[in-house]
């Protein structure tokens, strides 16, 4: 007893003194985890995309062609099926931007804390209820004879037919990724100080323009924050086009999905998936300058 | 001008919330509809889905499946992400940025990203697909949600508790184990809930890592496309919202901060 509690000393002492070592052996199980395994397997993504594959046994041919990038960019189907992917991010973003003002600013501002804890447990538990059951909803709710058509008739309007488009998976993205876009920007609100909105009152500026100059350059960060994670679940996905996107809304998530499923081409998917890497690294670069990082 | 302002917002609330919740309720309300294909408006009501679901061999499979998964990965990720917040709260500025950077990284980055890159990686060591290579694949973004709870507990206690410690005479473990930890614990709880909530729920990454086995996300995926059992796939969504509601709710509870839950 006597000696583990010496030896517990002495090796405390040493990392009191050796900052370094303590952090290194706290960090080291999770960074050798990291190294190992998720940065490893983004480098063999990087490494498969130049691979091919075996016509006849499927199995890998290491080495180094360039063979799946050039399809890549000679196949037309493959620029269409990115622009549209990135599009619909982009368009997904956007969405949330415009919902989740109103939203977080009510919650922080506007609602007493009774209110505000009721509302935040809202916007929560769709957060972290099912993805898959939420675009099983909307699959029912846009389906030709579903929910939405038969309110829609029953108000005298005539049914729309949005269900299997990309229209279907703009509202549905923008449904399932909002609360990680209210989240932040409410965040982003209760770091600013109510008296630099009374400042402004003071100086003379009226509600829209004290939004304009004061909340929203403040509350920026919160916003890239929440657009990274709008627009990254939406440039990830593929169950969602499955499921309400119709023919022709295919994401790279698919076809990337059906390489590695159906037709065992990995080094073809890998090679594919290496566009919405580069796509991300410029989206971090920018949300970063933005300041979404202190505000994650 | 302000009140009108103020109505405005709150009519906008109003409506978001129709928004998030309608389909949630439609979806509750089908699990007990009487037809066996989705109608609407619903023909009837009844609960025999439900004893038709818990008698259904594959959905016990996979529900077991997925608890297993869930709480494996949550265990090892409560480990991993407590380790790298300590380190990362202890850190100075530079090192700190990047590997705070490195460490979200799997949820700032598309799903897809983490499953083709997992998928690469077993096909570069010829690795089958199976049970542990699904539970590292949820180990990665579990250890993240954790990270990210923890760190947010560790940046608001001062650092002046560890050091008081030290000067009454506790070691570092010690410290960890009658300062630290205490302080930490409700943090890693609500965090532990939430790892296993993701894994539970996860389905992007899942069908990169997954051989033969059926998680429930991956049973509930395949039912649809195919269109079979969708009765069943009403109660087992049903059932999920019930029960992913309950941990979330209890993690709000013990964190008692807002803006900290996302993902």
């Amino acid at each position: 007893m006597k000696a583990t509690r010496t030896w517990r000393a002495a090796l405390s002492a040493f990392g009191w003194r050796h900052g370094v070592m303590a952090n290194i052996s706290l960090l080291g199980l999770p960074a050798v985890w990291f190294a190992c395994l998720y940065l490893a397997a983004i480098g063999a993504m990087l490494v498969t995309a130049f691979w091919q594959v075996d016509d006849l046994s499927g199995n890998l041919i290491p080495g180094f062609s360039l063979s799946n990038f050039s399809v890549l960019v000679s196949d037309p189907i493959y620029r269409i099926i990115a622009v549209r992917t990135v599009f619909i991010a982009a368009a997904v973003t956007l969405a949330d931007a415009v919902l989740a003002w109103p939203f977080a600013y009510a919650m922080v501002r506007l609602a007493g804390p009774k209110l505000r804890a009721v509302l935040m447990a809202l916007v929560l538990v769709p957060l972290w209820s099912s993805y898959l059951a939420r675009v099983y909803a909307w699959r029912l709710i846009l389906a030709h004879d579903g929910v939405l058509n038969w309110a829609l008739s029953a108000i005298g309007i005539p049914g729309v037919h949005i269900g299997y488009s990309n229209w279907a998976m703009w509202i549905v993205f923008s449904y399932l990724w909002l609360p990680f876009m209210i989240l932040p920007i409410a965040a982003a609100l209760e770091r600013i100080p109510p008296n630099l909105m009374e400042a402004s009152a003071d100086l003379g500026e009226r509600g829209l323009a004290t939004f304009r100059r004061v909340i929203l350059p403040l509350a920026l960060p919160g916003m890239a924050a929440g657009a990274i994670f709008t627009f990254s679940l939406t440039l990830g996905d593929f169950v969602t086009p499955m499921l309400v996107g119709g023919t022709g809304s295919d994401f790279i998530g698919n076809v990337v999905y059906a390489n590695v499923g159906v037709t065992n081409n990995i080094p073809f998917a890998a090679a594919y998936a290496t566009l919405p890497l580069g796509v991300m690294a410029v989206f971090l670069l920018l949300a970063r300058r933005l300041g979404a990082f202190d505000a994650l | 001008m302000r009140s009108n302002g103020a109505v405005l917002i709150w009519a906008a609330v109003i409506a978001i919330l129709g928004f998030l919740f309608i389909p949630i309720v439609i979806i509750i309300a089908y699990a007990f509809s009487a037809a066996p294909i989705p109608a609407w408006p619903l023909v009837g009501f009844t609960t025999h889905w439900f004893a038709d679901t818990w008698n259904d061999d594959e959905v016990r499979e996979a529900l077991l499946l997925s608890l297993e998964v869930a709480g494996l990965s949550t265990v090892v990720a409560v480990l991993l992400g407590t380790l790298a917040a300590m380190a990362v709260a202890r850190m100075r500025s530079v090192g700190r940025e990047l590997v705070s950077f490195v460490l979200v990284l799997p949820i700032a980055l598309p799903g897809i990203l983490t499953g083709m890159a997992l998928a690469s990686y077993f096909a570069f060591w010829s690795l089958n697909l199976s049970f542990w290579t699904i539970v590292a694949g949820h180990i990665t973004f579990c250890t993240v949600i954790v990270y990210n709870n923890v760190i947010a507990r560790l940046r608001r206690l001062p650092r002046s508790l560890s050091e008081a410690s030290a000067d009454l005479g506790g070691n570092a473990f010690l410290t960890f184990r009658r300062v630290m930890l205490p302080m930490m614990a409700s943090a890693i709880g609500a965090g532990a809930l939430l790892a296993f909530a993701l894994s539970f729920d996860e389905v992007i990454v899942t069908t990169f890592t997954a051989g033969a086995q059926n998680t429930l996300p991956l049973w509930i995926f395949g039912a649809i496309r195919l269109g079979q059992k969708l009765p069943e796939v009403n109660v087992v969504v049903f059932a999920i919202i019930l029960f992913t509601a309950i941990p979330v709710l209890l993690a709000q509870k013990l964190i008692g901060d807002s803006g900290r839950l996302g993902r």
